[in-house]
């Protein structure tokens, strides 16, 4: 799987509202000295200033599929622009693709999953959502698609933190972690990330989940040194005593939702379960990820899931003395969190 | 056809393979056509490669980059480009630059016709030009899939999402649309004119009977249609995507409506494109290994033309008369074969 993975061409998905500073991250990626040449879809021509002969617009043509699943739409143009550009190979490194302010990244990233060409020559990477410090906090308020971005982001640039105060910027970070607290946040002036901490993250690829997210393993208890304003503890206060975080936002309409248990888990009632779950659920889950002990099964199981698509696979062998533990996250709109609950524990063998 | 002698038991293939004239052509390629006596392999890039009966290659330059589209008639090929220009290329090795579009979008389809016109695609628009029309355009809702003129008359199909728009572009307020959900890609009208199929996104093909639009659906591939030829007289429609080469019957006034397709020549491989030979009822058939196959459509007899073990056979052709095959893999590894 590694070496097939490796030489499909790596993929960015670059969200954020409007004037977040979405452009702003593609000239400072562009033009950086990386010695890499990136092919460049974007929806607004003549907005980037750099000389890229593999910029290409696009016009963010979403459909369904015809497989009766509702949520499974995918990008139209960017089935036919992967296409043309596969005629091109060899002539760029990676590919960006920037969507517009107002757009769900669900389509987009769906599209790498569902459609076997684009699946063959190229692979998601992550997706990177802009958010700017000062205005997201309202924005969240007012704009379905600004939440979407949040809560699908692996990793999240929080932008223009020089027009805020310290107050207003631990806000908008509980904000954000209120609704996504796996994606990787970096807090920027004029998007100025390291490209190592945007690009090549291999935030779906099934044999990274964990490398890439320690806040995933470790939400409960661990503290990090990166981030002083993250509000650990998260589900803790989520599931049992919420309301009580000084500078914790539940928010309303979208949450994640954690599952674990150090009990083995029976596949032929887990898998089932999952899948049944997504197909009832899935217009309300954007994403998903686990790592599952299977009873009487020595390998780790990792997958993960896009609405309705999930993918998964055995990974390797648990080490010796690692807890064989079960962790599953789910990052979705009004999720039925009792049911979801309800359904994982009995999953469990007793 | 009296080449075509395969082997009397099933068992055992024959194999023409060591008659096969190889031609390394150096590059990605995505199609082949004759021109006149030549082959034209074309290039996933910049170029197309002439190549004669002696495996002689002349190299031209057509495209600043990526070719995105071809279409040919066997006097000339059009191709659009990812540099929104519209070129042609014919036997005399002329190439002529025929459009291009204002803003460098991509030419994402194009089509030939009879008496000369041809029609690009940018975008959501098509454009229709030369022959005896005017410069013309028309918009579709969404990006154009693919384009086909019909076999009569100048009149152009667009496939788009959601249907596909038939139109004639010497008549003002003629378009009409066909809806069928879902997104399509390249159209094909049949020979006589009765039926119009589109590839659609998913695995399956769709088609109109145009005397009433009734729909036919041809569905269960594995994979997407990406190759669609219309054998000899157009009584069938030879399709890839599938571990077996798929031909709708397309010989009655109903069509494929209500029939099962023939199903030919399988092998472990899925067939990536097919090419029905212009005068016999034979096709040729390259598959995701490699291996190229000719087929005799009346009992599935096959011979072997080109061994398995290669990428996935990328262009396939007959010239004209029926007495050379072309074909290439996607790295550009090819091969003609004289009859």
């Amino acid at each position: 799987m590694s070496d097939a993975t490796s030489q499909k061409i790596p993929v960015t998905v670059l969200t954020g509202y409007l004037g977040a500073g979405k452009t702003t991250l593609l000239n400072r990626i562009l033009s950086e000295n990386h010695g890499k040449k990136y092919a460049v879809i974007v929806n607004e021509f003549g907005e980037i200033g750099i000389d890229n002969d593999l910029i290409i617009g696009a016009d963010e043509e979403v459909f369904e599929m015809n497989n009766g699943c509702i949520c499974c739409t995918v990008r139209g143009d960017l089935v036919r622009i992967m296409d043309g550009l596969m005629k091109r190979k060899g002539k760029f490194d990676a590919i960006i693709v920037e969507t517009t302010g107002l757009a769900d990244p669900a389509p987009v990233a769906q599209t790498f999953f569902v459609d076997e060409d684009v699946q063959k020559n190229a692979r998601l990477d992550a997706v990177v959502t802009v958010a700017d410090a000062k205005w997201l906090s309202d924005r969240l308020k007012d704009a379905p698609e600004a939440k979407n971005q949040i809560a699908f982001a692996d990793v999240i640039v929080l932008n223009k933190t020089d027009l805020v105060n310290k107050g207003e910027l631990a806000e908008v970070e509980a904000r954000i972690r209120g609704i996504n607290p796996y994606a990787k946040l970096h807090r920027t002036e004029r998007c100025a990330v390291a490209l190592a901490d945007v690009l090549d993250r291999g935030a779906f690829d099934l044999d990274r989940i964990l490398d890439i997210e320690p806040d995933f393993l470790e939400a409960d208890d661990h503290d990090h040194d990166h981030d002083h304003h993250h509000h650990h503890g998260h589900d803790h206060h989520h599931h049992h005593d919420h309301g009580h975080g000084l500078k914790h936002y539940h928010d309303e309409e979208m949450q994640s939702l954690s599952l674990k248990t150090d009990k083995p888990l029976d596949p032929n009632v887990f898998m089932p379960w999952l899948q049944n779950l997504v197909q009832v659920e899935g217009g309300k889950i954007l994403r998903s990820k686990g790592i599952l002990a299977f009873h009487d099964d020595d390998d780790r199981y990792v997958f993960q899931g896009v609405h309705m698509m999930l993918e998964g696979n055995h990974q390797r062998k648990w080490n010796e003395g690692e807890p064989r533990e079960s962790r599953l996250v789910f990052i979705g709109r009004e999720l039925p969190e009792e049911a979801i609950r309800k359904g994982f524990e009995s999953c469990i063998v007793s | 056809m009296k080449e075509f002698t395969p082997a009397p038991d099933s068992a055992s293939i024959v194999s023409v393979t060591d008659r096969v004239k190889p031609v390394a052509l150096g590059m990605a390629v995505t199609s082949v056509h004759f021109l006149a006596d030549r082959a034209a392999f074309v290039g996933g890039e910049e170029n197309v490669k002439l190549v004669d009966a002696k495996g002689e290659i002349t190299t031209v330059a057509v495209h600043s980059g990526g070719i995105l589209s071809t279409a040919s008639d066997g006097k000339r090929l059009v191709m659009g480009g990812d540099d929104g220009k519209v070129v042609s290329l014919d036997a005399k090795v002329e190439v002529t630059l025929l459009a291009t579009d204002p803003k460098r979008r991509w030419i994402d389809a194009v089509a030939l016709h009879a008496d000369g016109a041809f029609a690009w695609s940018a975008g959501k628009t098509a454009t229709v030009k030369g022959g005896k029309a005017e410069e013309k355009s028309i918009d579709v809702p969404s990006t154009v899939g693919g384009l086909a003129f019909a076999p009569k008359g100048l009149r152009l199909a667009i496939a788009h999402y959601n249907g596909v728009t038939l139109w004639f572009p010497n008549m003002a307020g003629s378009a009409e649309f066909l809806p069928w959900a879902g997104s399509h890609h390249a159209v094909t009208f049949s020979p006589d004119n009765k039926f119009l199929v589109t590839a659609m996104h998913e695995p399956a093909l769709h088609g109109w009977r145009l005397a009433d639009n009734r729909h036919m659906r041809m569905t269960g591939y594995p994979g997407r249609v990406r190759s669609m030829s219309w054998s000899a007289g157009g009584k069938g429609l030879a399709t890839s995507g599938a571990d077996t080469v798929i031909i709708w019957p397309f010989g009655s006034k109903d069509g494929p409506m209500g029939k099962e397709p023939a199903m030919l020549a399988p092998l472990q491989a899925r067939v990536s494109v097919v090419a029905c030979h212009p005068k016999n009822d034979i096709l040729a058939a390259g598959y995701s290994d490699g291996t190229v196959l000719m087929v005799r459509m009346e009992d599935g007899a096959e011979i072997l033309v080109r061994r398995n073990g290669t990428p996935p056979v990328a262009a396939l052709a007959w010239n004209g008369k029926g007495t050379l095959l072309a074909f290439a893999d996607e790295n550009g590894d090819g091969g003609l074969l004289e009859l």
